[in-house]
């Protein structure tokens, strides 16, 4: 194999590449945060609501979980000028990322209220507190603060899908390896590049969440470095299988 | 014509679709034969081995999977072979399901008590068959859940190899939806086509989960 | 009526099993009355069906002037009325204990943060756990952690007092200091119902105590019951118990 790697073209693209950068950080943000409320929303309606209300939060969920992003995205998108709304393709992308990654939030946060000790309900119940009150200060944030590993992944990865985005012309940090490719002919190395700065921002992101928990959860601070963590048996994998077995 | 697409393009469509499976089995097929020594090693005594398998791990699941497609498809170009856009995809996801089996499997393994280590090592047996005879079979039937989980990400996943131009079931009903401009018809068409080969997967997932916790109470 | 809880022939079933067949018996204000049986007697159906933790399905029952048996009774606020102390204490483990303690009555009294600090600092030192406030319950042994519980159903000042097996989960030396508590509520007038298995303590605190059997009120007394049993069910239970 003939070839020289030829790297120059960070010097004259490192513009490109940032703006690609800030795009798919700003992509993540909001799909992020509105994921996950979306997400915590749908679990809350999985387990509090009626069943009718419980058996349309689960079609929704199963429906956005088997079926790819790209697809939504495009379905999305493409529907929606047909239908004569110019959407900017950035909106459709964030809201069909939202969307995507509602079901999996959903599915996280559900089994994270479910390991809530039904004792904890009773008691809040027995306080006088409404079911409103007793899910929101009670069982969420318990429910939130086990499950935190799994979200972790799971944000992860919707920051890691931001990339697919490209595909309807969204101009972030994968977009500009297209660029570079049609201008330079480095396709190979533009890419490597800009792997590597997925890397760094996946890094990046794990430690903010990590910093958020420690913000969001005080108590873990007094309490898990005491908790021996060996246990003859290691925690099942049936939570890879909520997080496509990506531990933090 | 069905709903403004003709027979023929709903074929085009289909053939799509049976590549999207083609592609399917050789992430899982090629994701088994390098994430099982990723997940075994994974769980070695040797501090480097597990360096280098967790390293690994953490390199593929840190890169989206379109980077990773684009990178092995200008790869093969460069080394100078003219290889199908099927070669590049393959590799890609290859590369894809082994960190996340590995990582799926590594966690069955260890779930394996610690007891169970110690009472073959105290048969004599060497490091490999406990392995072989005692530990892998146990975890394998942990393992099956997640990993039929995991299909299931498989399947949506090849949908990403459109970016270098792979004919599966999104490439093609994109291709029919730029010449057609039905993309609610088309689209919702390509989504039940993998939601009827993803959900099936997610149901005995599922399925098995619920049986391997009733029979754990050893 | 001034019997705070008053059971009336009360029944309730578990699908087809019936578990409480029938009980009647009333709990006058400022007295302490006693559950006692085996395991599946139904004395902690009976316990819970009065906070309206468990329905019953025949019978009467009434409790703080509520009618529970009609479906109108309004048990949110019937549980402001009554405090209830279970055997897993079933504390909130993220938060507090201060916090623990002052989440009902901010929540649901809307009672202003300063006065809820106040509240939960006299409570916490009615249990003797004043300097406890900043921790987490994991840090705290069973018996702190049961004594925060009772100080948390007292922060809501409750008119009567339910304790579900309080000291089963509890090592026997430290189920001293729980016991200590709950006996200075009963000296202060508080009324009580207890479903307990310490003997001894049903004999010295309360003013009846109540053998339960197979759903049934099998043999019903006041203090001295123990010391006195007439059918030979409840001597071989106390025998077994010794």
């Amino acid at each position: 194999m003939n070839y020289t790697f030829d790297f120059s073209f960070i010097g004259q693209y490192w513009p490109s590449l940032l703006d690609g950068l800030w795009i798919s950080a700003e992509m993540s943000a909001v799909a992020l945060i509105g994921g996950f409320l979306l997400g915590v929303m749908l679990a809350v309606a999985r387990t509090q609501g009626s069943p009718t209300v419980r058996r349309l939060a689960t079609g929704f969920v199963d429906l956005t979980r088997n079926t790819p992003l790209i697809v939504q995205t495009f379905w999305l998108f493409f529907g929606l000028s047909a239908l004569g709304f110019l959407v900017p393709a950035i909106a459709a992308a964030v809201v069909a990322l939202a969307v995507n990654t509602s079901g999996y939030t959903c599915e996280i946060v559900r089994a994270g209220i479910d390991s809530v000790h039904y004792g904890q309900k009773e008691a809040a119940a027995c306080l006088g507190l409404s079911r409103s009150q007793v899910m929101r200060n009670v069982v969420l944030p318990q429910a939130i603060e086990k499950m935190y590993p799994a979200l972790i992944s799971q944000f992860v990865l919707v920051m890691l899908a931001t990339s697919i985005m490209s595909q309807i012309s969204v101009e972030e940090l994968t977009a500009v390896g297209l660029q570079i490719q049609t201008r330079t002919f480095r396709g190979f190395e533009a890419y490597l590049v800009i792997a590597a700065i997925y890397l760094v921002m996946s890094w990046l992101l794990r430690v903010i969440m990590n910093l958020c928990y420690n913000v969001a959860f005080p108590r873990q601070r007094h309490i898990s470095q005491a908790r021996s963590t060996f246990r003859p048996g290691a925690p099942a994998p049936s939570d890879t299988s909520i997080a496509t077995g990506a531990k933090p | 014509m069905i709903m403004g697409v003709t027979s023929g393009q709903w074929f085009f469509i289909l053939q799509g679709a049976g590549w999207t499976l083609i592609l399917s089995l050789l992430g899982f097929v090629g994701g088994t034969v390098v994430g099982l020594p990723v997940a075994v090693f994974g769980t070695s005594n040797s501090r480097v081995l597990r360096i280098l398998t967790g390293g690994y791990v953490k390199l593929i699941q840190g890169i989206p999977l379109p980077v990773v497609m684009f990178i092995c498809y200008f790869g093969i170009s460069i080394a100078g072979y003219d290889l199908p856009a099927l070669v590049a995809a393959g590799i890609a996801m290859t590369l894809y399901s082994s960190a996340f089996l590995g990582e799926i499997w590594r966690g069955c393994i260890e779930a394996i008590p610690k007891t169970q280590w110690e009472a073959s090592e105290s048969l004599a047996l060497g490091k490999i068959q406990v392995l072989t005879s005692v530990i892998l079979p146990q975890a394998f039937r942990v393992a099956i859940p997640p990993t039929v989980g995991f299909l299931v990400q498989i399947v949506k996943n090849t949908s990403y190899a459109v970016v270098i131009g792979f004919f599966d079931l999104t490439y093609s009903s994109r291709v029919i939806n730029n010449s057609t401009f039905k993309p609610f018809v088309i689209f919702t068409a390509a989504a039940l086509i993998y939601f009827a080969m993803c959900y099936p997967l997610s149901v005995l997932s599922y399925r098995l989960e619920r049986k391997l916790k009733r029979h754990s109470r050893l | 009526m001034n019997s705070t809880v008053q059971f009336q022939n009360v029944r309730k079933c578990y699908g087809h099993n019936e578990v409480l067949k029938g009980i009647s018996f009333d709990v006058p204000k400022g007295s302490v009355v006693a559950l006692i049986g085996q395991s599946g007697s139904g004395k902690s159906t009976a316990l819970r069906c009065i906070n309206g933790l468990e329905e019953i399905h025949g019978g009467e029952l009434y409790v703080c002037g509520r009618a529970l048996h009609e479906k109108s009774c309004d048990i949110t606020a019937l549980r402001l009325q009554v405090g209830i102390v279970f055997q897993s204490y079933n504390l909130f483990p993220h938060l507090t204990v201060e916090k623990n303690i002052t989440l009902a009555p901010r929540k649901v009294k809307r009672t202003a943060p300063k006065e809820a600090r106040e509240l939960a600092a006299h409570v916490l030192s009615q249990v003797g756990l004043a300097d406890k406030a900043g921790e987490y319950p994991d840090q705290l042994s069973g018996g702190q952690q049961q004594r925060v519980a009772i100080a948390r159903s007292l922060a809501m000042q409750p008119e009567l007092m339910l304790f579900d097996e309080v000291t089963s989960a509890l090592d026997p030396q430290i189920t001293g200091e729980v016991l200590k508590v709950i006996e200075g509520l009963a000296k202060d007038g508080m009324t009580m119902v207890l479903v307990t298995h310490e003997m001894g303590f049903a004999s010295a605190v309360a003013d009846q105590i109540i053998y339960m059997r197979e759903g049934v009120v099998w043999e019903a007394g006041d203090g001295n019951l123990l010391k006195h049993p007439s059918t030979p069910e409840l001597q071989q239970f106390i025998s077994n118990g010794l």
